[in-house]
């Protein structure tokens, strides 16, 4: 195969390959904005950066919102563009519209202010401000460990706006991501959605040095994660002679070839994807860089990469994998389950509320591999609404959790929120909705979402896996609830945090984000015919 | 509006004052939601607002009641289909209602004795600060209830079901400043999830033989599931129904679930959530007919529970706890006669209903005492208060009558005909259903008419402990937990009690009377079966329990009512006695069987997760430089381990990967 396309394509004579630009309009409309957002931190002067920025990234997302609509609206057929590169199919569009509507949230609770008078980003450059840490020391990332704050806002009280480029390069990163449809593609994507977060997550205006420590190990250990996938998809290349998903499945369907290389390099790539989505035992990292990272940061990165992950590891598994199902299907078991099973019970032990959901997210990322292991139209569609059922949830919850500060910031310790339902009833009674929207309660989008996934794990014959899901979800219940007791069966600490009174952003990505639990719990139907009108291609 | 469906299976669809079905759930559901959200401004009327939503609910059910009841008994079961909640590939889940003679019967008991408790609750919860609060659970509480009665199919069902356990959760954890209730919360909450689980699975497993969770079509297949399946699904169901029905091997949380207002004892946990068990084994009825070896494990259960709540109800000292170990029991009851198959179902929602009655009642006389006795609850501090309060003493004497069965009130009728059907089972069955069944009964008699005595008659212990408190100290004056006025409750309160003492005495007759309940309910539960041979004559049973009852209430009287009560607990006792007062040791069980294999899972993964592999790293280190120093120095969080944990990880997917290909 790969000799013949060589010889179609002499030297000098590259043609240009026809290009969708209606399709991948929302893409480039990210990218372009992110670059534009650039130019703006490099030429406008610091205090108008930030009206603009925050103008900017709004804008360029509801663009970019609007184009998918008009294109998704005339129910186009699945296509792949850009010399099949990236495949335009339905869960594409449904995955480019949940991550265009996160990102807006993410945005929002990004640019406020108010909660943190100037944001909660570090108000000078960072190599700057590395200095303030005075040295490189790796503190522990337990949850005790308490770091004083290097740098107070200071005279400066505005923030970096640096980081509004970096979300929309790893917005376009992840966009790109889930619609790759080769892994060469999909490695670059992931390095685009990957570098910007790795500095987000560096960027607090407080605890500076759990922040930057997070950073690093991110960085450090998102890097090797990058091996992993790299390594995998050179013995894939090896196997099939192509990087395309659909090269490989055709080359795995029928081929004497040597299978170590196809599993081999299936090994390696899947684990550099499950990295991303913090799928036990590659979640190691999760916790700490929840809890580093600045929590519009960690926001972000626990909506979206956790969508651009599991659109990912699905459309690999799905597109590339179909026919070899039988054998990964046992090792992938093993993995889901020791990713819920770590997820909901560690999650019991956790004392901050960060690291908690941190925890709970590698729960539903177990769960979520049960719905990407079902290769079935079920387990698609499945797979999409759950992603935006826990996208919107986590969201908001990081908002509510922003809100929650003492005399340091935030108060992320669980005993600092005793009693906090006396102090504010209402954010009290938002936060324990959102729980039992985890927890998987009916009426709000984690029951449907659960429904449906673990409906379509059930067609596909895994029931085994099935009870585990329902147990493990049981168990996670608990340390849902435990907040819950906190908050209202506890008495308050006399010096305990405060509740701010959110701003206009955060209150709207806060709204937001309860607003699609309670609907997709009431009324799921129309998220669920969209996101099953049809399953990957490639 | 909801949208009517005409075709929904081959069920009619509900018309006229039927498609108003709706409200029911939807206006106490919008009495709860606007309780919550109205904040203060409500304060001060806002439990009105509460009893007004539940006793229209109750005005609208019975008018949907009268209307079935003028239909011919084929066409006595309707749907209406709101609106189609979940859709997704071949799976259809309609937000619909089913209107028949089982749903109606429950709506009627959840509204009704609802309406009553709420009217009672705006009495006992006067001085509450958190009154609106308590009012808008309560609502909540109702709302989900009627929505797992009343749904069309299992997932209704379920979203009723962990509706009524949230509420249930609020409602015992009611008093924040007490730590017991906290605790006794989220028992509740850990106990039900296990029965949940067990639910959702058999909701799962139908789905997956079925592709459907609705009740018409399931129960039209059902025949085509294999038997072992169905087996399972039965099991999976029964444990569902342990854990919100306080059913062995899950029973230890609902006695302390009385931790919440008395209200809520005696609305959630005697009268309707706790009997969600029974509901959900008679609804399914069709599947359970198809597996005796299923309905022998429902029988076994609810026998082992009826025996078990009767021996530890007498050995508390707590009203409320004694009351609760009663519910325990009879619904131990309830669940034999469900699982003894077509001669029991009816039975068993027929003593469903009457324990409704009197166990409500039963529960607000001892919140009416509580209320007199400064919130006391050790019967031992009590005595002699029927002078005192005689609207209490009359109304609760007459539910203590009909629950040990006394000759033509409603336990009589309802509990002798469990026992009866019981006795008439083929084999071993029929001696042990039997014979356990009419001993529990005598073991009611006993410790209920111990409370009796403990707390009506005899000495007036309280006395004693006024005047041993003003003398100990009498600078505190007459103020402190142990000064004791008792006296009657107000109208807001009584007069639900009388209502329902009417229930006590009469429900049974008119339920039973000519089958009608059986007849009532024969189009969802198929006609009651009438009973042959057994292990006794017909004839001879009821005399039988009687005897057995009357030596119950003899003993009790020689036992307690002849001699002085001791006000503190007299400790040294014999060891069965202590066995009782350990709750038969469930608690001891549960902790060596559950909660220790998780403390240890959950260490063992923390070690793994935070220490094991740097551990490894470090341990070797330190070995090698012949130093342990190193090893106390461990810090969590080191990126070097994070990156050894992925490694292995990898190695072992990749390992696992080839193995699987290449084995």
């Amino acid at each position: 195969m790969t000799p013949v396309l060589l010889a179609q394509a002499p030297a000098g004579a590259i043609t240009a390959p026809p290009i969708a630009y209606g399709a991948i309009a929302p893409v480039l409309i990210v990218l372009g904005g992110a670059c534009i957002a650039v130019l703006v931190e490099a030429f406008l002067p610091r205090h108008q950066r930030w009206p603009v920025q925050v103008a900017l990234s709004l804008v360029v997302l509801a663009a970019a919102g609007i184009t998918l609509g008009v294109y998704a609206g005339g129910s186009p057929a699945a296509l792949t563009t850009l010399g099949d590169a990236l495949s335009v199919d339905n869960p594409t569009l449904f995955l480019w519209g949940t991550l265009l509507l996160l990102g807006l949230g993410s945005i929002l609770l990004i640019a406020d202010r108010s909660v943190e008078p100037g944001g909660a980003f570090i108000p000078t450059p960072a190599s700057r401000a590395a200095s303030g840490g005075g040295g490189t020391t790796v503190t522990g990332g337990g949850g005790d460990d308490v770091d004083r704050d290097y740098g107070e806002p200071g005279s400066a009280p505005t923030m970096q706006t640096e980081v509004f480029p970096f979300a929309l390069f790893a917005l376009g990163g992840m966009m790109v991501f889930v619609s790759a449809n080769d892994l060469l593609t999909m490695f670059i994507a992931l390095e685009v959605l990957s570098l910007p977060l790795y500095l987000m997550c560096g960027l607090a205006r407080r605890r500076r040095l759990l922040s930057q420590e997070a950073a690093v190990k991110y960085f450090l250990l998102g890097a090797f994660a990058s091996a992993f996938f790299l390594y995998g998809l050179a013995l894939l290349y090896g196997y099939a002679g192509s990087v395309k998903l659909s090269a490989i499945a055709d080359a795995a369907a029928g081929s004497d070839r040597s299978d170590a290389l196809l599993f081999g390099g299936l090994a390696l790539l899947v684990v550099g994807l499950l990295f991303k989505g913090s799928v036990g035992p590659f979640h190691a990292w999760t916790p700490d860089v929840y809890q580093g990272a600045p929590t519009p940061v960690t926001a972000f990165m626990a909506a979206c990469t956790k969508v651009a992950a599991f659109g990912a590891i699905s459309r690999v598994l799905f597109v590339a994998f179909d026919t070899t199902r039988w054998e990964w299907r046992g090792v992938l078991w093993a993995v889901a389950i020791v990713s819920m099973v770590i997820g909901a019970v560690l999650g019991l032990t956790q004392t901050d509320i960060k690291r908690m959901i941190a925890y709970s997210s590698i729960a539903h990322a177990g769960f979520l591999l049960l719905g990407s292991m079902s290769i079935t139209e079920q387990g698609v569609s499945g797979t999409l609404f759950y992603l935006i059922a826990y996208g919107f949830t986590t969201l908001a919850v990081f908002g509510v959790i922003s809100l929650v500060r003492d005399s340091d910031g935030e108060a992320s310790h669980l005993s600092q929120w005793a009693g906090l339902a006396k102090r504010s009833p209402l954010l009290a009674g938002v936060m324990s909705f959102l729980l039992l929207a985890l927890a998987g309660i009916p009426l709000t989008s984690g029951f449907t979402a659960k429904f449906a996934i673990f409906a379509a794990a059930l067609d596909d014959g895994m029931a085994p896996l099935v009870i585990i899901a329902l147990v493990a979800s049981a168990v996670a219940a608990f340390f849902y609830l435990r907040v819950i007791v906190l908050m209202y069966f506890n008495e308050p600490a006399p010096d305990g945090p405060t509740v701010t009174v959110p701003g206009a952003f955060t209150t709207a990505a806060i709204t937001l984000g309860v607003l699609v639990t309670l609907l997709l719990g009431i009324v799921p139907s129309l998220a669920l015919g969209m996101a099953s009108g049809g399953p990957f291609s490639g | 509006m909801p949208t009517q469906l005409p075709e929904a299976g081959q069920v009619a669809a509900a018309s006229g004052v039927a498609s108003l079905a709706w409200l029911l759930v939807v206006l106490p559901a919008l009495g709860a939601l606007f309780l919550f959200v109205s904040g203060r401004r409500s304060d001060r009327w806002g439990h009105w607002l509460g009893v007004a939503t539940v006793v229209a609910s109750f005005v609208i059910g019975l008018l949907i009641f009268l209307d079935t009841l003028g239909l011919d008994p084929a066409q006595r079961t309707r749907e209406a289909s709101v609106y189609e909640w979940i859709s997704v590939g071949g799976l259809h889940i309609d937000f619909g209602l089913r209107l028949d003679p089982l749903s109606l019967t429950f709506v009627l008991l959840i509204t009704g004795v609802g309406s009553l408790i709420h009217i009672y609750s705006t009495g006992y919860m006067s001085h509450d600060p958190g009154r609106r609060r308590f009012f808008a659970q309560l609502n909540l509480f109702v709302a989900a209830m009627l929505v797992l009665v009343l749904g069309n199919n299992f997932v209704m069902l379920y979203l009723g079901w962990e509706g009524v356990g949230l509420a249930s959760y609020l409602l015992i954890g009611f008093y924040q400043d007490r730590p017991s209730a906290a605790t006794a919360a989220k028992k509740a909450f850990l106990m039900n999830r296990v029965g949940d689980v067990g639910l959702a699975l058999a909701i799962f497993l139908i789905w997956l033989e079925l592709g459907t969770t609705q009740y018409t079509e399931v129960f039209a297949r059902i025949g085509e599931v294999p038997p072992g399946t169905t087996l399972a699904i039965t099991i999976l169901l029964l444990l569902g129904a342990c854990g919100k029905s306080g059913q062995f091997p899950l029973q230890a949380w609902l006695p302390d679930a009385m931790e919440g207002p008395t209200p809520v004892s005696a609305l959630i946990h005697a009268a309707t959530m706790v009997t969600a068990g029974v509901y959900l084994i008679a609804r399914a009825n069709p599947i359970y007919n198809l597996t005796a070896d299923g309905r022998l494990v429902v029988a076994l259960i609810g026998t082992i529970t009826l025996l078990i709540g009767a021996i530890i109800g007498c050995a508390y000292d707590d009203i409320k706890k004694v009351l609760a170990y009663s519910t325990v029991s009879q619904i131990g009851y309830m669940i034999l006669a469900v699982g003894l198959g077509p001669v029991g179902y009816a039975l068993g929602i027929a003593h469903l209903l009457a324990h409704g009655f009197f166990k409500a009642g039963l529960f607000l006389g001892a919140g009416s005492v509580m209320h007199a006795m400064n919130d006391d609850v050790d019967m031992r501090h009590y005595g002699g208060l029927a002078r005192h309060m005689p609207i209490t003493f009359v109304t609760f004497g007459l539910g203590y009558l009909a629950l040990i069965g006394f000759p033509f009130l409603s336990g009589y009728f309802t509990k002798d005909a469990i026992i009866e059907a019981a006795f008439a089972q083929p084999g071993w069955q029929g001696w042990v259903f039997g014979l356990v069944a009419a001993i529990a009964a005598g073991l009611t008699a006993f410790y209920m008419t111990r409370l009796m005595i403990m707390t009506f008659f005899g000495k007036k212990r309280w006395q004693d402990i006024n005047a041993a408190a003003s003398t100990l100290d009498p600078a505190s004056g007459s103020s402190g937990h142990h000064d004791y006025h008792p006296h009657e409750a107000g109208v807001s309160m009584t007069a639900p009690m009388i209502v329902l003492a009417f229930g006590s005495v009469f429900a049974g007759f008119l339920l039973t009377q000519g089958h009608r309940l059986a007849n009532w309910l024969s189009p969802t539960l198929g006609e009651l079966e009438e009973l042959e041979g057994g292990a006794l004559p017909h004839a001879v049973v009821p005399w039988l329990v009687l005897g057995l009852s009357a030596l119950g209430v003899l003993l009790a009287y020689l036992i307690v009512g002849r001699r002085p009560t001791p006000v503190e607990r007299p400790e040294p006792v014999s060891i069965p006695v202590q066995a009782a007062r350990r709750d038969l040791y469930a608690n001891a069980i549960n902790e060596a069987l559950v909660a220790r294999p998780g403390v240890w899972l959950t260490r063992a993964l923390v070690y793994i997760d935070n220490k094991g592999v740097d551990g490894l790293v470090n341990g070797t280190a330190a070995t090698l430089g012949g130093s342990s120093g190193r090893l106390r120095r461990l810090q969590t969080g080191f990126v070097r381990s994070y990156a050894l944990s992925m490694l292995g990880g990898s190695v072992l997917v990749i390992a696992a990967l080839l193995a699987v290909r290449f084995a």
